[in-house]
């Protein structure tokens, strides 16, 4: 008997000890997430004004200038790529969910989407710099757009077709049983039924994108000016964190943080609001 | 009168149901053709980025063979590739990653799912969300400030003065270097994993932990005996997601893992990565060989994460019994 009393009193001291390691544990895996954001926080805070966030870049000793065009060539990249990449998602994901379904092809769909999502983004650079920069002859905004459309289209296609299956199928019924065409239902019944959970999966795909560094380096380049023309090189956030990052300037790794802090705040803005949206009603994206 | 307006209404429903019916002969076609078209459009986007890269590294694989993965040399004058040590940088850098993120993302998966009281899990499961959302190049610029210092100071030095005879940690302790780059790896993949992994744990039915429970077992020896175990295939499949990630992470491990392509058995020695060879290396490529030899290691790498990719989501579809479970969280 004795033995087995002080059998569990070990037991329970065990279990004390691996809830301790637990919480430990986790406030490692949170400190350095914390740390990031509040170093970016603060050292971008620092630099931030209105000239810094709407002028042209100044010489690495000189003082003022600031990342306007880099600004202006991430929302350029970004809304060009959406606006390939969106549509072909979401009208992926209508035929998996409501024509393909459990066919070989839309398998075979599915199968692709997810190669795409776990794809390096390096290797997509690659694939757009052949697709697009070498047949052109240059670095261009385009080509930058097109890697993070290659980027994007799976993601919003994987979330979209998430949603669409959450939507009941007594409500496509109702609307046939009232004569209305397939293509009617899908259009006037599933996709405003479901817009709330897109809209979340694109912003989601949206800042998944907006950081996206590598594949711009052997696409968009990067420009010291306004971007005038989606076929010249552009200048990009990302890429001009890393730029600046790794000179030996002071002012222009201050300058890196605050295009840190530009970015950081977008993508984070985009994800608390798409996951605020879908709070409750699909808490599966939530 | 009043028949003449009921074959007036009937006319018309006649034409409404006729109309419907023409516009149904052309919409319904052109709007299942349509989707058809996009889904088909994506398959071929990766088919053309397999083709256009299998025939962009054509010459550097005819020329260098099997060869090229592990030869050392890398030389753009003289026209000699070889991967070895690009490929060695990935590899070592991506196992530090997983051996030091596992633990950490478990423990923290079954705090969060079976500790927390749910005050405190929902805003520590909303923050790990977020954080797997965090762009990798401000893991990059907070690595090269913040934590390699913290590194080279706080373990390097340590490893070094302690365990120095040990070739690993040998070494002059100088902060870049395949240990930055292997933790910095770790710190981007804990919230992938952690957040893959409580779907997992979150998905063991609950009559068998009580069922535990009523034996008498300890909150621990439940975790421990039944959790995990029942868990395990999941929890792997999210630990290679995590590698997959780790492996073609480009810009932080640019900027921390000192980006020379030398194999040392210190992990205190710098090293260079596949991705970060390709990103360094790509627009400064004069001669064809060369853009070749980088398109061929772009190859590799796309082929290792494609295959990871794949047995991961195999091993997380079982678990979910099925139903397509994996959610986006790349």
């Amino acid at each position: 008997m004795n033995s087995m009393y002080t059998d569990i009193r070990i037991r329970k001291v065990k279990n004390v000890a691996m809830h301790l390691l637990m919480v430990i544990l986790t406030l490692i895996a949170v400190t350095p997430l914390i740390s990031i954001v509040g170093y970016i926080a603060i050292k971008g805070y620092r630099v931030i004004n209105w000239e810094f966030l709407t002028s042209l870049p100044a010489p690495p000793t000189m003082d003022g200038g600031g990342i306007g065009p880099a600004i202006v060539g991430t929302v350029k990249l970004v809304g060009l790529a959406s606006l390939m990449g969106i549509p072909t998602g979401i009208l992926t994901a209508i035929y998996l969910n409501e024509y393909g379904k459990s066919g070989a092809f839309a398998s075979s769909v599915r199968f692709v989407i997810d190669v795409l999502i776990g794809t390096p983004s390096i290797v997509v650079g690659i694939a757009a710099f052949l697709f697009v920069v070498r047949p052109m002859g240059h670095f261009s905004l385009f080509a930058g757009s097109v890697a993070l459309a290659i980027m994007i289209a799976p993601i919003v296609a994987r979330a979209t077709e998430e949603i669409l299956r959450l939507v009941p199928d007594t409500l496509r019924e109702a609307s046939y049983a009232l004569g209305v065409p397939k293509w009617r239902t899908i259009v006037s019944v599933v996709i405003p039924y479901a817009t709330k959970g897109i809209v979340t999966g694109l912003m989601l795909g949206v800042a998944r994108i907006a950081g996206e560094t590598a594949p711009l380096i052997m696409t968009a380049f990067g420009s010291q000016f306004w971007n005038k023309s989606i076929f010249e090189p552009t200048s990009s956030l990302p890429k001009l964190i890393y730029s600046y990052s790794t000179t030996p300037y002071q002012n222009w790794i201050d300058k890196a943080w605050g295009a840190a802090l530009v970015l950081i705040f977008m993508v984070l803005m985009l994800n608390i609001i798409a996951r605020v949206l879908t709070r409750g009603k699909y808490s599966r994206l939530g | 009168m009043k028949e003449k307006m009921e074959a007036v209404a009937e006319q018309k429903i006649a034409i409404d149901l006729y109309k419907n019916g023409q516009n149904r002969k052309v919409m319904e076609p052109l709007f299942r053709w349509t989707s058809l078209v996009f889904a088909g459009l994506i398959v071929l986007s990766l088919a053309a980025m397999i083709l256009v890269m299998v025939v962009e590294s054509w010459p550097s694989i005819t020329t260098f063979g099997i060869r090229f993965i592990w030869d050392t040399a890398w030389n753009p004058v003289t026209l000699e590739f070889g991967a070895l040590p690009y490929i060695y940088g990935t590899v070592v850098s991506s196992i530090i990653a997983i051996l030091v993120a596992t633990p950490i993302s478990i423990g923290c998966a079954l705090f969060l799912t079976e500790m927390a009281p749910s005050w405190i899990r929902a805003p520590i499961g909303f923050l790990i969300e977020l954080l797997a959302a965090i762009p990798s190049i401000l893991f990059g610029l907070w690595g090269l400030f913040v934590f390699m210092p913290f590194v080279r100071e706080y373990i390097q030095v340590p490893l070094n003065q302690f365990f120095g005879f040990i070739p690993l940690f040998a070494g002059e302790p100088r902060g870049l270097g395949m240990l930055s780059a292997g933790l910095l790896l770790a710190i981007m993949i804990i919230p992938i994993i952690t957040a893959l992994a409580r779907d997992v744990i979150s998905a063991v039915p609950s009559l068998q932990k009580e069922g535990a429970l009523a034996l008498g077992a300890t909150k621990w020896e439940v975790m421990r005996k039944v959790i995990l175990p029942y868990s395990r295939v999941g929890i792997l499949g999210a630990v290679m997601l995590g590698l997959g990630r780790a492996l073609g992470e480009t810009m932080a491990v640019i900027m921390i893992i000192g980006n020379r392509p030398e194999i040392n058995l210190s992990l205190l020695e710098p090293g260079q990565s596949m991705a970060g060879v390709i990103a360094t290396q790509f627009n400064e490529s004069i001669h064809s060989l060369h853009v070749s030899a980088l398109i061929e290691i772009g190859l590799l790498l796309f082929l290792v994460t494609f295959l990871l990719n794949v047995i991961a989501r195999f091993l997380i579809w079982k678990v979910s019994g099925g139903k397509n479970g994996v959610r986006v969280v790349q």
